[in-house]
């Protein structure tokens, strides 16, 4: 992975020293809160309902287990003991002191981390795929491309007051884990027909109040290209993004707006300036930013095969993990291990400082030091031999992280929401539990198969409620918290917007109502092979509005 | 003609220092516990609890300082929202590690 050098640790360091100054000076009173707040949001603190908020970045997800055991410290040492993995692969703190900070900051650039540029009107933290580097589909590493993105991006001065913030994600194959196409730009690594390696480009996706698939822009940007034509679109967009109105300031409305055609063709003569310039990144920088991704030396160890059948035959709760959590690696001896961060009745994306640390350990015993946070709010192990799998399995059940879920309908995203978050106008997280726990049953979830169930606490949509085959959220009405569902959403390269199915449920209504949904579609499914998502979009939602309001219909 | 009666107002904040979530008391001294707030019940008391926080913001002992709406209950004051409930209460789950515990024992 990404090791800093001299320069980064410096900038980390000059950032830290600069924001514990304004830390003490805000303390002692020196300057206002009005002056400190845009100051703090920089630097990843948010004040919440409870306490401040800490949002620490996890570059593309990418940690090892120092890093990671760093992480349980601060929360032992500065926080309650836990931390909440978000869906953009970072890391929030929910009870962290202003004083701290200036500490906690100091502890994170120990293990090369930060909080730099995790909120603000800037590029937010690059994610990638988590499965990246070990997926067998792979086109190529999407993470030292995020890497240069991040260098690029880091205190851009002409990019660090957009109108508004801005989000890039990058996925490395054809299959789009990283939701590409509800960014602000989607970046897809392909090869062209003379197998020179590049990018799809797409631009104006987002979520939010108003949410909107990107379009496609280029079919194919050679790698080379990738900082000027990045920062042809960043122009543009900052040229023409409203600032007028906060909620019609992504690039989305500007796409929208525009038209993808009009504002194509001035991306692209913006970057007929810049093409051949400075921002052209020479073969040996891209080598060299690859070279600190290279993939781990994995030792053929083919005994796994056998052991794994045999595992499998004498435990079917380690089979139906394997099953369920554990995806093929390109190289035939290893797997990919989706930890879970879903417990059944747990709280999505929590994990205690002793997870933390268990975390970390076994990732240094059996996955060769790499940890990957996923956007769904789980963590991976890229590279575990299939011979390490069982005793592997053993340490994560000991610590409560072997949930056989990835993928099934409790493996539930779910903003903080109401419990934490000052812009929420209703509860996910207790949504998020009785739903899991409701459905909990191994032998049900298996029945039923994968379902994405995604929960926002309010229209922000960091829930991504609405690329969920079933999207939740919670508005307050007259004074109540009221669940709307939404239908037919999905993140990946297949990507739609869910649509509402009418009316919202009570808090006491919506486990029943989700529940409703999934007999409908169990009904409906033409066979266990037909997914969900697929029988959605056969049938359409007419059956699933049919059952949810059918008594209101008979009523009236 | 028919009045109206004003709805109780206590003055809440969060503290400059943790964030931590705190109600005017009486006495003054900012409380970690809405039972101990000032229980403002008439418009020259609602007059006194903001210019408190207009003072307390600028002399910077808090931050976000707002006046909200309560019922007095007999088991104390309860605000009307929600989201204000919790900021009193806290979360309402029962959140990590604890949990992560119980579900480890349970596995």
């Amino acid at each position: 992975m990404y090791r800093y050098d001299e320069f980064d640790h410096a900038f980390v360091e000059a950032r830290v020293n600069q924001f514990s100054d304004q830390v003490a000076r805000r303390l002692s009173g020196e300057i206002s809160e009005d002056a400190f707040k845009p100051l703090r949001l920089m630097n990843g603190v948010y004040l919440q309902l409870h306490a401040y908020m800490l949002r620490v970045a996890i570059p593309y997800g990418t940690l090892n287990g120092r890093q990671m055991r760093k992480l349980a410290h601060i929360a032992r040492t500065y926080d309650r003991g836990y931390g909440h993995f978000t869906t953009r692969q970072n890391i929030q703190y929910n009870w962290p002191a202003l004083s701290d900070i200036p500490a906690i900051l100091k502890e994170l650039a120990e293990v090369e981390m930060h909080a730099i540029q995790t909120s603000g009107n800037c590029i937010r933290n690059v994610t990638a795929d988590h499965f990246a580097g070990a997926a067998a589909d792979e086109v190529a590493d999407p993470r030292p491309y995020a890497e240069i993105l991040r260098q690029w991006s880091s205190v851009h001065p002409e990019f660090s007051f957009l109108p508004r913030k801005f989000k890039i994600a990058v996925t490395g194959s054809e299959r789009d884990r990283a939701a590409i196409q509800v960014h602000d730009i989607g970046l897809q690594l392909k090869k062209d027909e003379e197998g020179r390696l590049g990018f799809a480009v797409w631009i104006g996706g987002g979520q939010g109040r108003t949410p909107i698939l990107a379009k496609k822009i280029r079919d194919f940007l050679p790698e080379a290209d990738l900082l000027s034509y990045t920062t042809a679109i960043m122009r543009v967009y900052n040229l023409h993004g409203r600032r007028d109105n906060k909620y019609k300031a992504r690039i989305k409305i500007l796409v929208h707006e525009t038209g993808v055609e009009q504002l194509s063709a001035e991306i692209e003569a913006e970057w007929a300036h810049l093409k051949d310039g400075e921002l052209k990144l020479p073969d040996a920088d891209i080598a060299a930013i690859n070279t600190y991704f290279a993939p781990p030396a994995l030792t053929p160890r083919a005994e796994g095969w056998g052991e794994l059948a045999a595992w499998k035959k004498s435990d079917p709760g380690f089979a139906e993990w394997v099953g369920r959590n554990v995806a093929p690696h390109r190289h035939p001896d290893y797997a990919m291990v989706t930890i879970s961060l879903k417990p059944i009745g747990g709280i999505p994306g929590d994990a205690s400082a002793d997870q933390m640390d268990a975390v970390a350990r076994l990732a240094q015993e059996f996955a060769h030091d790499e940890i990957r946070v996923t956007h769904e709010q789980n963590l991976v192990l890229p590279h575990v031999a299939l011979s390490d799998l069982e005793p592997l399995y053993r340490a994560l059940l000991t610590d409560g992280l072997a949930t056989a879920n990835a993928g099934l309908i409790t493996d539930i995203i779910a903003c903080p929401g109401l419990d934490y978050c000052a812009l929420a106008n209703a509860r996910s997280i207790p949504v998020a539990q009785e739903i899991s726990n409701r459905f909990g049953d191994p032998k049900r979830q298996a029945e039923i198969g994968e379902l994405k169930i995604k929960i926002s606490g309010c229209i922000n949509a960091c829930g991504h409620h609405h690329v969920g085959h079933i999207g939740i959220l919670g508005v307050e009405k007259k004074g109540a918290e009221l669940y709307q569902i939404s239908l037919g959403g999905s993140g990946d390269e297949y990507a739609s917007i869910g649509q509402i199915t009418g009316r919202g449920f009570e808090p006491g209504e919506i486990t029943d109502a989700i529940e409703t949904i999934v007999d409908t579609y169990l009904a409906n499914r033409t066979d266990t092979d037909e997914s969900f998502i697929e029988c959605y979009r056969r049938i359409g939602a007419d059956p699933f509005k049919a059952a949810l309001y059918s008594s209101e219909a008979e009523a009236a | 003609m028919k009045t109206t009666q004003m709805k109780t107002k206590v003055l809440t904040a969060n503290r400059l220092t943790d964030g931590i979530s705190v109600w005017l008391g009486a006495n003054g001294e900012w409380t970690t516990s809405l039972r101990d707030a000032f229980l403002a019940r008439h418009e020259d008391a609602v007059a006194a609890i903001e210019a408190a926080g207009h003072q307390a913001l600028a002399d910077n002992r808090v931050v976000d300082v707002n006046v909200i709406e309560i019922e007095e209950t007999e088991g104390g004051p309860r605000p009307y929202r929600l989201r204000e409930r919790i900021r009193a209460d806290g979360p309402t789950i029962d959140y990590a590690p604890a949990a992560a515990a119980r579900v480890s024992q349970a596995a």
